[in-house]
């Protein structure tokens, strides 16, 4: 079945991955900004980060037939600087105009520090001046909680409309707050944390379809770039209809992605 | 608007029951295996945490993984000074 994987971390994949996700079914992706899995020594390394994700992705992942897209930010986990973070802003309107970029993001929360949380406000004014839509990471284990309600109420204090911001890495403590707010919601796959393929059908058994999406957030840790495809096979074999598949992990993505006026699934 | 499992009580345990009891028995060989290693025998604030979710086990009301996630986050409101570290724990510190 076709789908899409609105969140995956390709600089970090090999191109037999994106050989596999077109077998399985992927047309488009979209990959936000994030750690590396160590701090950049200088803005400029995010330059040529930017890049990568605007240039080079694009053609590796259309040689599969798959349409690369990308989110564009400074990543929460490097945001502790303050300065630095602020000279790594200073050049994403540079990037804004390139034919992938659906918006900024992955913003957001890691620890819940007042630095973070100053980044995360300045990159929403960005957001909010260049109209664009807003991916967000939600902080991890212990900490998503906390985040998610800081995240939401700093959202809140923008003109930004929730229906334009997706909220990632929900899970089962966090998903009704986030939908109840009128944000989308997005269920990451991942082996060890976040949602297995089955629980997150069970969350859509449990609080519907509207407003929420699927994805893999393939990256350098463990995680698995066809774990959207392996949890529609979880739907199917419960039973479940191949519309509510679909509406799940295609036609959500489809219509919150193309609110940014530049999302191709061919 | 929810949409319930297609599959019976039945039909849900004869697919999962398996894999769920190889969990539970990896849950109990871990502790087992922390118990016959050397080291302080002070127990570690995540296995108390993992133990404390493990009564919601026994609980007979829907949401035991929501209740259980809760057990683990941290409760505090305000944003902390200062992001000492990179990663999570995966349950709450004793000092926080």
């Amino acid at each position: 079945m076709t789908y899409i994987d609105p969140h995956i971390h390709m600089v970090s994949r090999t191109t037999d991955d994106y050989q596999r996700m077109a077998q399985a079914g992927c047309v488009a992706i979209t990959e936000p900004a994030f750690w590396a899995g160590f701090d950049r020594s200088s803005p400029q390394g995010f330059y040529d980060y930017f890049k990568q994700l605007t240039d080079t992705e694009p053609k590796r992942a259309a040689q599969y037939g798959i349409n690369h897209h990308c989110w564009l930010c400074i990543n929460p986990k490097e945001a502790e600087d303050v300065g630095f973070a602020r000279e790594v802003m200073s050049l994403i309107p540079e990037f804004m105009s390139c034919s992938n970029v659906l918006g900024i993001g992955e913003i957001g929360l890691n620890k819940n520090s007042k630095n973070e949380l100053t980044i995360l406000e300045e990159q929403l004014v960005l957001a909010e001046t260049h109209n664009q839509l807003v991916l967000v990471h939600t902080p991890h284990l212990e900490d998503k909680l906390k985040g998610t309600l800081l995240i939401m109420d700093a959202i809140a204090n923008t003109s930004i409309t929730p229906d334009r911001v997706l909220i990632d890495h929900v899970e089962e403590h966090t998903v009704n707050a986030v939908l109840d707010r009128g944000f989308w919601a997005g269920m990451t796959l991942y082996p060890d944390s976040k949602c297995t393929p089955q629980r997150a059908a069970d969350i859509i058994e449990s609080v519907g379809s509207e407003r929420l999406w699927i994805n893999s957030a393939g990256d350098w840790g463990p995680s698995d770039p066809l774990a959207v495809p392996k949890c529609q096979v979880e739907m199917a074999s419960r039973g479940h209809t191949s519309d509510l598949i679909q509406k799940i992990s295609y036609d959500n993505p489809l219509e919150f992605l193309s609110q940014s006026g530049k999302f191709k699934v061919s | 608007m929810s949409h319930p499992s297609p599959l019976t009580k039945t039909e849900i345990v004869d697919r999962y029951f398996l894999e769920h009891r190889a969990k539970l028995l990896d849950i109990a060989a871990l502790l087992d295996r922390i118990d016959r290693a050397s080291g302080d025998d002070k127990i570690d604030f995540r296995i108390e945490a993992l133990l404390e979710c493990a009564k919601e086990l026994h609980s007979e009301e829907v949401g035991r993984t929501e209740r259980m996630l809760l057990l683990l986050s941290d409760k505090t409101t305000e944003p902390i000074e200062e992001a000492g570290m990179k990663g999570a724990t995966g349950a709450v510190p004793p000092q926080s």
